[in-house]
């Protein structure tokens, strides 16, 4: 199977990049497929947090760009999922420590080994998204239903064209249906018509988010999470299955409500 | 809709639902960006209208706008020059 670099950014910080690139990574191992994640946010590494493996640290990116050590050596595996692993950022340094062509090159030898590199891109339209995008085939635009997000997504998938990646595809994150019905929240439409681009998925607001992310346990590993079940349709869409998109509602149905829909059908 | 929220937005400001306001504000904040047109760009185009129109007429220059807006997936430029009057033909 042909790799694929997929770059995970948004423009704007705080919508959930990170979370999108430890869930999707997550969800596509869980589907035996060979993942990495590398964290370009040098300076302000948080995907070791939010998959629970800072602990493990070593070396980092820029210790395998600047040959303090092998790559092999900076790639933590995940203690959970086999093909799993993540090479972080470095913590003390900043976003120039690491060239777009350095990139290029580290993510050409991660194709070797495995099938999907997911490149957490910091916040920003500077040289650390510069960075994250040299190598990259695909790209997600993860952008939440408020102007702001919105703005710095049309600006981010204009950048995203000058660099070559026509084929940006978006994630809606932590949609309100509520806000949404009561007319307060732009809803999936309005938001896909100013951007024009594909819709990959959408991910309601969910509390589970934050207690996974307490635990260092992607949101996806919980069957009953609601935004982690939209984490997993997500990623077998990413790896070509057809998996239809529910409607807003039916995304906010977790587990035990779905079982209960059937059941009621059923009478 | 909650009786609740029916009440509240009926003695709410207005009854255009903040999500419409969001939409139309968002198109019209990126059909500037999208356009890279920056305020000093837009002065600096006012400012040579106004050199060029004076020469034929008298406008009134206070009430003088430009600017650029979205149209039905157009985008056009747009002047609102009041005129104060013609100048008289040398």
């Amino acid at each position: 199977m042909k790799s694929r670099v997929i770059v995970i950014t948004s423009g704007k910080g705080g919508v959930g990049k990170t979370t999108t690139t430890a869930n999707i990574g997550t969800a596509l191992a869980m589907m035996d497929k060979k993942v990495v994640m590398i964290d370009t946010d040098i300076g302000l590494r948080n995907l070791d947090v939010v998959m629970g493996l800072e602990n493990r640290i070593v070396f980092d990116i820029v210790d395998v760009v600047n040959g303090n050590c092998k790559l092999k050596q900076a790639l933590i595996k995940d203690k959970r999922f086999d093909g799993l692993y993540l090479l972080p950022a470095a913590q003390t340094k900043d976003k120039t420590a690491v060239s777009p062509h350095q990139m290029k090159n580290l993510t050409n030898e991660l194709r070797k080994d495995f099938d999907y590199i997911l490149v957490d891109c910091p916040a920003g339209i500077e040289q650390g998204f510069k960075n994250a995008v040299a190598g990259a085939d695909d790209a997600i635009v993860v952008a939440t239903p408020e102007i702001s997000s919105v703005r710095d997504a049309d600006r981010i998938i204009g950048m995203l064209e000058a660099s070559g990646l026509n084929n940006a595809r978006l994630i809606i994150n932590r949609l309100r249906s509520k806000m949404v019905k009561r007319g307060d929240m732009m809803d999936i439409n309005d938001i896909l018509d100013i951007l024009s681009i594909e819709l990959l998925g959408v991910v309601p607001e969910d509390e589970s988010i934050v207690v996974s992310t307490n635990r260092g346990e992607p949101a996806v590993m919980e069957t009953t999470s609601r935004a982690g079940g939209a984490y997993r349709r997500i990623s077998r869409r990413l790896i070509g299955e057809k998996v239809p998109m529910l409607s807003i509602d039916e995304e906010n149905l977790n587990f035990v409500d779905r079982f209960r829909k059937i059941l009621k059908l059923a009478r | 809709m909650a009786l609740l929220d029916i009440i509240t937005r009926f003695f709410a400001k207005d009854n255009v639902s903040s999500k419409d306001v969001a939409r139309e504000r968002l198109r019209l904040v990126l059909v500037h960006d999208r356009a890279s047109v920056s305020p000093e760009f837009l002065n600096q185009l006012k400012e040579d209208l106004i050199k060029v129109i004076r020469e034929y007429l008298e406008i009134d220059e206070e009430a003088l706008s430009v600017d650029l807006e979205n149209e039905e997936d157009s985008i056009a430029l747009v002047a609102n020059i009041p005129v104060k009057g013609f100048k008289r033909a040398g």
